[in-house]
């Protein structure tokens, strides 16, 4: 949305083909935002502006099946027949959301009240924390890197938004519940962004929110619904049990499905994490391996709104860089 | 002589240059993934044996890597190699053979000390 804004603003005409029925992506299903809690709508309404153009036209519930380099640019086929032409493309798939249920150990689509941050914000924008039976949660617990920094489901890479995430919702629930006690299970506490590390302090010396260092191991279902975790408390080098009522699954960011498919019928090369891999991190990160084809966001890496919002705008720079120049 | 009740206690510090690290090189070369361990704790949370006694893995880890295993000699007995711990492993270090590997070396720690 960025770049399609930008282009047009530029004075280019541009696609812009969204699968799903709105635009906007992951912010759809976001409350608040990290670290300083502004509301997803007003970053929505931000780029719902941005897209305002006699220039751009919005495909919307629409997939591109099928793309073919022509002699003087493209030629994307969508689901419904359409053919659109181009210059040049730009990759804005970004990223989905780890499945919580492929680690099975932690009970989602098991166990009642294990939920996805995802399914919090949900909770978060009704304003009512609550668990499957209705009652109010008296302790609730994140459990850090699901679907990142694993082996065991291939994703060896740290999704990085997750830690910062947990603590941003740590102390959500603790605004919404103060009775609650909150905890945060976590290998390390990656706050590499700005205001991150301030929003950890806050949530120690405000919030009260309990930070155990330790990777759970499983959880299990107790007779009177409660879910038991396991953990060691690696500081204290002992292994620790807590009763929880409601287990958040920090997931972690992956390829998206989108994404994979373009991957697999265009050549566009993806490295070893699955996304798209650009030519150069450091100095070429639209630039794909097929001239004419440019990346956006995090369809390249786990990326925040910060980052994808810049990464959109260097990659329109390409762009015009690319048809000002290269084009034969 | 008068006995004062006094004792000079013994440093705590772990002498990272006096300490021999024998056994981790011993473990790295025919366990390459022991290298990856981020002592996250999943392998001594999930672990039977460390529930009932003092045994973890992931602090037996740490202290191979600097040369202070011996305060776990006889801890590690009480693994069953039941390999629990592989599964949880984030990192995908084959656990089970790394305590494999140490009581091998403890062993042969034995046999050379006599």
């Amino acid at each position: 949305m960025e770049s399609a804004g930008q282009l047009a603003h530029a004075g280019f005409k541009v696609s812009l083909v969204e699968k799903e029925k709105e635009t906007g992506g992951h912010l759809n299903d976001w409350y608040k935002l990290f670290p300083d809690r502004r509301d997803s709508k007003e970053v929505l309404n931000y780029l719902n502006k941005r897209v305002l153009s006699d220039r751009i036209t919005i495909y919307k519930g629409t997939r591109i099946e099928k793309f073919q380099s022509v002699k003087d640019g493209f030629v994307l086929f969508t689901q419904d027949g359409t053919t659109l032409q181009a210059d040049a493309v730009i990759v804005a798939t970004g990223f989905d959301l780890f499945k919580g249920a492929r680690k099975e150990e932690y009970g989602y689509g098991i166990y009642d009240n294990v939920i996805t941050s995802k399914d919090l914000e949900a909770m978060f924008r009704k304003g009512k924390i609550i668990m499957l039976n209705g009652d109010s949660p008296k302790a609730v617990g994140f459990v850090h890197c699901v679907g990142s920094r694993d082996e065991k489901v291939g994703n060896f890479y740290c999704s990085k938004l997750c830690c910062v995430t947990a603590v941003k919702q740590a102390i959500e629930v603790r605004e919404h519940l103060p009775e609650s006690r909150v905890f945060c299970f976590y290998m390390d506490m990656r706050m590499g962004g700005a205001h991150y590390e301030e929003l950890y302090r806050e949530a120690q010396e405000v919030w009260g929110i309990n930070f155990i260092r330790g990777k759970v191991s499983e959880a299990s279902e107790t007779i009177n619904n409660k879910l038991v975790v396991k953990v060691e408390d690696t500081l204290a080098g002992r292994p620790l049990k807590i009763e929880l009522d409601i287990l958040v699954l920090m997931t972690g960011m992956e390829m998206s499905e989108g994404g994979n498919d373009i991957a697999r019928q265009s050549g566009l090369n993806t490295g070893e994490n699955r996304f798209f891999l650009p030519v150069d991190h450091h100095y070429a990160n639209n630039i794909s391996n097929i001239k004419g084809i440019f990346y956006a966001g995090a369809c390249t890496a786990p990326m925040n709104i910060t980052e994808t919002v810049s990464h959109a705008r260097s990659a329109v720079s390409e762009v015009i860089n690319y048809l000002n120049n290269n084009k034969a | 002589m008068e006995k004062f009740g006094f004792t000079i206690s013994k440093g705590r510090q772990i002498d990272w240059d006096a300490n021999n690290r024998m056994m981790a090189d011993f473990i790295r070369e025919r366990e390459p993934s022991f290298k990856l361990c981020i002592a996250c704790g999943g392998c001594a949370s999930t672990c039977t044996a460390g529930n009932f006694t003092q045994f973890s893995l992931r602090e037996l880890n740490v202290l191979i890597h600097r040369g202070e295993e011996s305060i776990s000699r006889n801890d590690i007995k009480k693994c069953m190699l039941c390999g629990k711990c592989s599964l949880v492993c984030p990192r995908g270090v084959n656990t089970r053979n790394v305590v494999f590997l140490a009581k091998q070396a403890f062993q042969k720690q034995d046999e050379y000390a006599i």
